[in-house]
Formats: C-alpha cells, structure tokens, sequence
C-alpha cells in the first residue's frame, strides 16, 4: 500500500493536497473531487445538517463539511453503500416536505431534484409526510414556502455572516423545525430582506423565490438541463464582502 | 473551524446575562421564560419581544427557544397543566390502565389541548425520572407519583373545584428514595469539605494526579476518562474556565441523580469546586432538568450553607487565589440536553442543538472557553477519591472499570429503586437481587442503550461490557416487547432535536413503521427496512442521540425477531388505512355511522 505524505489526504485512492485549517471538503473540491452537498456553500461557514457529504475515515463516519482534512486520512466517498445512505436521505427530505417537481418553478435549478437525478433516485420510497406548512407571501419582491424548505440554514447563515441582516433563524425541534423570520410579526414584508441579498437567492430549492420571475428561463435551458450537480458544485463559491 | 453555533453568539451578552452586577442578575433566558409561562400560562407575542429587548438579543432567538423547549407554549396551557409521563415505567400506561385517557375523559378534555374554559391542559412528556414510584404526571411543574384510579378520581374533582395543588394532599408529591444496595459512595458520607481541604493540602497537581490514578472515567454513560477531562481542560488555553454539572437525567429509567441531588448535593458541590480548584475555574454551572425543578429550592439552600462554610464563594477555605461559586439553571424539557455540547447550547440561551466536534468542550465550551461537563455521580466520585485515595476506589470494580455504579432499576421487579454496585456486577445478579422473576427481556443504559435477552444475563456492568448510564429497565413475560419498541421510537421521534436530516426525518420514519406492524399493517419488507433505516439513522446522524436512537430496534430485530415477525401480514396489505383516512373528514362532519365509514371487510 502507498503511504500518504504529511499535507495529503487520500480520497477512494486518489492523493490529494490539503492546507492546515481546511476541512475534507474544502480539499476535496479544491481538487476537483466531488462529495455530495446540499447545506455546504463554499464561502459560508458549514453546518453540518443535511449529511449527504458523510464519508468514512478509517472506521468512522463524518460529515466531510465539518471534518477537518489531517494528515494521512483515507476516506472513502464515492461507494455504492454511502450512495445508498445519500439516496435514502435524498428521499427523506423528499417525503417530509411537499415538493412538487412538474410545478413548480425552481424545477431545474433545484438542487435536491438535481442530487436525486445525479444519485439516480427513482421514487420517494417512503410515504409522504404532506405537513402543514406556513406559507408567506407578505413580501414584495420574496416568496417564501415553507412547504418545500429542506432546514438546509443556508439563508440563515448567508443573511447573518454576509447580508450582515439576520433576517431568518430555524425554530422548532424534530419534525416541528421551520424556518422563522425575525421580525415581531414574523413575517417577510416586515424584514429589510432585498432581492438582491444573498439570503433571498441561495436557497437549494423553491422555498424562497422571487416573484415576477416565474419561468423566465424555459424548462430545458435551466440550470441543471445544462450541467449536473457535480459541476455546480465544483464551482459555486460565495465572495465575501469588505471587511470579513 | 468557524461554525460553533448555529445563532450568532456574543460573548459580552451572554456574560451580562449571567452578570451580578447587572439588574437581570440572577436571571437566565430560560428562567426568564419560565416566569412567562407560570403568568401568562403562554408565551405571547409581546413577552417574546420584551425578553429579546431585555437579554438583548434577536427575536428569533427568543422564539427559537420557545419552539425547542417543550414546556413552554405559544397557545396557553390551562391552569392546571397537566402532563403525564410516557416512561415504560412511570408512564401513563404502566399499570392496566390508560390513566391519561381516563383523566381526559373525566375532565372532557382532548389530549393535547386547553379546554375551552381554559381550566385545564392534559397532553404527555418524556420519562420524569419518578420510575420507582408508580404512575407520575407534573401538574403545573410538580411531581404527582403513584398514579392509579382512586388519585385520578380525586384529581377530577380538585381540578374541577379549582383547588390550587398547594391544597392538594400533601402525600401525592412525596417521592420517597429507596436504596437497596449501597457500596463506595453511598455507605459513608463525607464530612462537608473534607474533600476541598484534603484538596488544598496536597496542592492541585496531586489532586490531580490521584484522580488521574483512580481510572474514574464519566458516569454519564461516554464513560470518558474523567482525569484526562480535567488535564485536557486545565491544559486549553483560554480567559476563564467552567465546570458544569450535567444534571439533566434525561435517559428514561434513570433517576439516581435526583437521589443524588436530594441526599448528597454537598458531595456534588464540593466535587464540583475540586474540579475548579484543579483546572482553574472561578463559576459552575449546575444544569438541571426542568422536570427536577422541585428540587431547586432545596439545592439553594444547600448551596447558600456552602457558602456559608466558606466551601463556595471568595476565597474558598480562606485561600486568598481560590474563588469559585455556582449558579443552578434550570432546563425546560429538551432530551437532547443531556448531550454536553447541546447542554452549553441551553446555558448559553439557546435552542439545544448539538455543536459541531471537534472543537470539545474542554477546549472550546461555555462562551467558547475550556469547560468540563461532567455527570452529577462523576463530581461526587471525584469528591470520595480525593478524600479516600485511588487505591480504594480502584480497589473495587474491574479492570477496565474501577469504582462503583450506581443504578436505577424499575419495571417489572419486586423492589424498583437505587442499587450501587461494583463494576463488574452480573445483569442477573441485579435481576436476583430486585426481585425481577420470569424476566423476558433487560435494557440497559435506556432507549439508547443495550437489549439483552436472557442468554445474556451473565454479561457485566462495565464499560467494556454492558455499559449504562444508570437506566436498568426490566420486562417481565407479559409485556408485549413490540410495545416498547414503538414506545422508544416515539421518544426518539420527539426528542430529536431536528438538526440533521438522518436523525430528524429517519426516527419518524421508524416510528411510522412501528406503528404499522402494531397496527397490523406491516409486511415482511418492513424488517428489511427497519434495518436500513436504523443503520442510516445509526452511522449518518449529527450526534449521539441519533447514533443511538435505532439501537433498539436493530437489538430487537436479532434478539427478539419473533416480536416483530408474529405481527406482519402474510399476503399484500396496503400500508395506507383508508378507512382510517377519512377520520378528520367524519371529525369535520360530526359524522360516525357506519355509512360514513368505508366497508372493511
Ligand atoms: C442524547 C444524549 C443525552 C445525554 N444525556 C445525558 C444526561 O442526561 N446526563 C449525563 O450526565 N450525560 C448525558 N449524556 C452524555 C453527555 O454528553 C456527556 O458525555 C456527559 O455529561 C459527560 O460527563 P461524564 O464524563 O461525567 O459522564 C448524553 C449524551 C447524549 C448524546
Ligand atoms: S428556506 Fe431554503 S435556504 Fe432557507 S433553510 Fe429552507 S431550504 Fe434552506
Ligand atoms: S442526531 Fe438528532 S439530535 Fe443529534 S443533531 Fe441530528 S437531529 Fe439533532
């Protein structure tokens, strides 16, 4: 067996740098090496929920976002049996929202439709949730439907650590867990939440849309008709603002 | 790595928050809220605005622990609520009885909701920890133990009359502790601060050292190297260093820490200012489970002699460099407190959602300094080897587990209560020893522990054997296992802290699969998906509870296959109840003739 330097980790066999401080994740794109994600956004600071990136470290499952890279690791990412635990969580955060793929207007720039179609998911297997979710549509600019957001904090995280705004927070335990907006009478409108923010753009899936914009760009011409999740995700990276 | 916490966290608010000096002085967010909830029976919408203000920080936060924290509510609760615990073994359903059903039928209430005249709310919570004392509920916060018919009647009536349960028979909250068996810790008690001066005779190198030797490891259930803990947090370069309790019980079937607290919290202070003394702490946390809150009034008086002794406080036994002293906060109904990092979570106001580890909390804990978190039995044993030496405790246990544990033992036994073993004691010599006979089935250390069957009632209590955090349930014959199952997996569907996608969605899932083989709905796939589910929720989740929230089941499935296998359908049987699909439509019709039900032949 090859032996790994001091700065490399090794992933399914493949030698790959890493830096102190980054985590198997941020090695793994850095080289090109795709480890599904969903709640990851290069830029933002991990969180670690939706657990699709979990790989395993010698005998240990981690979330590769929230692992740190150490010297000599082999991981293991890309096997059959961790892409089957990605598509049984794929489908789970499927059947516990309403999603309603043919309708509804982020299809084909969803990431959790792309991640089904890039891990070949083939139905929901489990049955349906159908919860009752808030939807709210006071805002102006902003839709925002509960009904299909994955508790993925992504908004949260962009509008504290980048929009500087703190307009959303997740509440609630278990099943009962829903995105709130911080604001006296909870709802969008009475937020300073802007279009242009990135809270209001990078959630994975249709819970937070901008109005006025429905299905400007054709079915077949969006974003995943023209590449896959894998390519997004090597790619997509948020610049921080002055001053962090 | 940058992302310790899920809300923006401000250091110099959080200390205010704790700070004398400041006029919310002794109050905690979860405090604060707490006295919401008793005026207003809710948290309104104004309150949450006004606590954000005080404490000073987002709304969201504040309303993110409203949501988390399962005794407090956004709809009013009646003025006596009412919750009844749902342990296997002071739950509602541990006698013959629904006693739940019969007090909501009495008193025309539905499960869950405020009658209409806002008199009184009945609904259930997880195990209270009263396990060796019957049947139990909180009414209003307070323990009511040795639930049968005849209380439950008398209950309709003072409940009815609107008698306060000042006025309610004084005998009904009694718990009374039952100690069976006792070894090192709970034979001899130690003259208050014996310990502290043994400590500051020998200097706390060698304090450390003796504990160190000792091979004290956690009694949480982890089982971490309780000296290492101490070296790790005393070593972590930080601006102040904490010690917290971990008094939150929350495993179902464990309540030796409530013994602990009532008969030895001296112990546990003075373990606690030891563990101060030795990393170099000046405050302490006492973490308490809500359901223990009963208990907070004895523990200040307990800490106010303390301080009194001069044992807490400045200058602790006339040291000039050594203060350290204790604050109590008081949880709210959260499981997922126990875990340590959720635990810091709470004591700093927020929703108990487990941290990213590494970074631990020795290192990066309360307020993101160096902090040990140990179990209320730790400190205490940490207490009685300061005073004793390790030699004697390691003297007893085996070798891979020194000292003593101290178990609760309760369901279906003569003599439920407080056994203290040395490590190393047969599960069925535990089981001779309480009267359990006819035994079908042993689970150790909780929901999230160990299922035994008989086959392997010679296996040890030891960390490398059957390890427990002190939570022994026994089954008898009659008990139908499958039950059970169905009972653990709702507390872990409820418990889940909804963080992670594994834990969140898969303990629903195995809850809904349970519940169907019960229902007589399930099929042959479904034990294939119960072991794929439980392995998914097993090695995919954020954090211990969902590591562990499936190991009863797949524990089931191999030990006791028959439980599940008995219940499943030969042919092809829709998961889907129709018939049973249509019920809110009937609710909403006032309808139940056997028209507007679908023919179930
Ligand atoms: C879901 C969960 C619940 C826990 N509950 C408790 C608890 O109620 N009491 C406790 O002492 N430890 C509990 N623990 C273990 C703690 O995380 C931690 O290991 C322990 O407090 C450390 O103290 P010790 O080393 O003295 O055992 C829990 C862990 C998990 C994952
Ligand atoms: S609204 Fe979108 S970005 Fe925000 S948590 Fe839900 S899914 Fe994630
Ligand atoms: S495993 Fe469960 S309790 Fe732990 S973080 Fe995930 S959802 Fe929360």
């Amino acid at each position: 067996m090859m032996t790994t330097g001091a700065d490399t980790i090794r992933i399914d066999g493949e030698e790959i740098p890493f830096t102190p401080g980054q985590t198997i994740m941020d090695a793994a794109l850095a080289a090109g090496i795709y480890i599904p994600h969903l709640c990851h956004y290069p830029g933002l600071p991990p969180s670690g929920n939706c657990r699709l990136c979990v790989v395993e470290a010698g005998n240990r499952s981690v979330a590769a976002c929230i692992t740190a890279a150490a010297a000599g690791q082999e991981i293991r990412n890309d096997t059959p049996a961790l892409n089957a635990a990605r598509t049984a969580i794929t489908q789970m955060l499927f059947v516990e929202g309403n999603h309603i793929c043919p309708s509804c207007e982020k299809t084909g720039n969803c990431k959790l439709q792309a991640m089904a179609y890039h891990l070949g998911m083939l139905d929901d297997h489990f049955a349906q949730f159908y919860p009752h979710r808030e939807l709210d549509a006071s805002h102006p600019g902003i839709l925002l439907d509960r009904s299909r957001c994955i508790l993925c904090d992504l908004c949260v995280r962009a509008s504290r650590d980048i929009d500087k705004k703190n307009v959303f927070a997740i509440a609630g335990r278990g099943t009962d867990a829903h995105l709130v907006v911080n604001t006296p009478s909870g709802k969008l409108a009475d937020s300073t939440l802007a279009v242009t923010d990135l809270a209001a753009t990078i959630c994975p899936v249709g819970a937070i849309l901008i109005k006025e914009k429905g299905f400007e760009v054709p079915i077949g011409q969006r974003i995943y008709d023209r590449q896959t999740i894998r390519e997004t995700g090597l790619q997509e990276h948020v610049e921080r603002k002055n001053g962090d | 790595m940058c992302c310790l916490y899920r809300f923006g966290s401000n250091p110099a608010i959080l200390a205010g928050m704790m700070n004398r000096s400041n006029p919310l002085a002794h109050e905690h967010l979860l405090h604060r809220l707490h006295a919401i909830q008793q005026q207003f029976r809710h948290i309104p919408p104004h309150a949450m605005q006004q606590a954000a203000s005080e404490f000073n920080i987002p709304l969201s936060q504040v309303a993110a622990v409203v949501a988390f924290y399962s005794f407090f509510s956004t709809q009013p609760r009646g003025r006596f609520d009412i919750l009844f615990s749902n342990c296997t073994s002071c739950g509602y359903l541990s006698g013959e009885q629904d006693l739940l059903r019969m007090l909501c039928q009495r008193l025309q209430v539905t499960p869950g909701k405020t009658r209409a005249d806002g008199l009184v709310s009945i609904g259930e919570t997880s195990c209270i920890g009263m396990c060796d004392q019957g049947a139990s509920l909180l009414v209003n916060g307070v323990p009511v133990t040795g639930l049968n018919a005849d209380k439950i009647a008398q209950m309709v009536q003072l409940v009815t009359d609107g008698t306060p349960i000042q006025q309610w028979p004084a005998a009904w909250f009694e718990t009374s502790d039952t100690v069976h068996r006792r070894d090192l810790l709970l034979t001899n008690r130690l003259t208050s601060g014996s310990a502290l001066r043994k400590a500051l005779l020998q200097g706390s190198d060698q304090t450390l050292t003796v504990i160190q030797q000792s091979g004290l490891r956690g009694r949480g259930g982890a089982g971490f190297d309780t000296g290492k803990k101490w070296q790790f947090c005393r070593a972590a370069p930080g601006s102040a260093r904490y010690v917290v309790c971990n008094a939150d019980e929350g495993e179902p079937g464990t309540f030796k820490d409530r013994l602990l607290l009532r008969e030895y919290a001296g112990t546990l202070f003075e373990g606690m200012a030891l563990c101060a003394f030795v990393i170099g702490a000046e405050k302490g946390f006492v973490y308490l489970r809500g359901e223990y809150r009963y208990l907070l009034p004895h523990l200040q008086i307990r800490l106010d002699q303390h301080r009194e002794q001069g044992l807490l406080g400045k200058h602790i036994l006339g040291q000039a460099d050594f203060d350290f002293d204790i604050d109590i906060v008081v949880g709210a109904g959260a499981y997922i407190c126990g875990e340590e990092s959720a635990l810091i979570e709470s004591l700093e106001g927020k929703p108990g959602i487990p941290r990213i580890r590494p970074p631990f909390p020795v290192t990066h804990g309360y307020l993101g300094q160096p902090t040990v978190v140990n179990n209320v039995e730790t400190f205490i044993a940490a207490a009685h080897i300061t005073v004793h030496g390790s030699a004697w405790f390691k003297a007893a246990g085996s070798s891979t587990s020194a000292g003593s544990k101290i178990l609760s033992v309760s369901g279906d036994c003569g003599k439920p209560g407080i056994y203290e073993y040395p490590f190393g004691v047969t599960i069925r010599q535990v089981l001779d020893d309480c009267g359990a006979t006819d035994v079908q089935a042993v689970q150790i250390g909780g929901p999230a522990g160990t299922l035994l069957s008989p086959a392997e009632f010679g296996r040890v209590i030891a960390f490398d054997d059957t390890a427990t955090g002190g939570s022994l349930l026994v089954f008898g014959q009659q008990r139908d296992l499958l039950a059970i199952h169905r009972n653990f997996a709702h507390f872990f569907a409820h418990e889940s802290c909804g963080f992670c996608t594994p834990c969140r969605v898969g303990t629903q899932l195995l809850k809904n699969t349970l519940n169907n083989i019960t229902d007589g709905r399930g099929t042959a796939t479904d034990i294939g998906e119960l072991q794929q589910l439980g392995r998914i929720v097993q090695h995919q989740s954020h954090c211990g509870l969902g590591h562990t929230a499936a190991n009863h089941v797949l524990d089931g499935l191999q030990k006791f296959p028959h439980t599940f296998s008995r219940r499943l359908q030969p042919q092809f049987t829709a998961r889907f109840d129709l018939d049973q699909a249509l019920a809110s439509a009937r609710q909403v019709t006032h309808r139940d003739d056997a028209a507007a039900h679908l023919d179930n032949e």
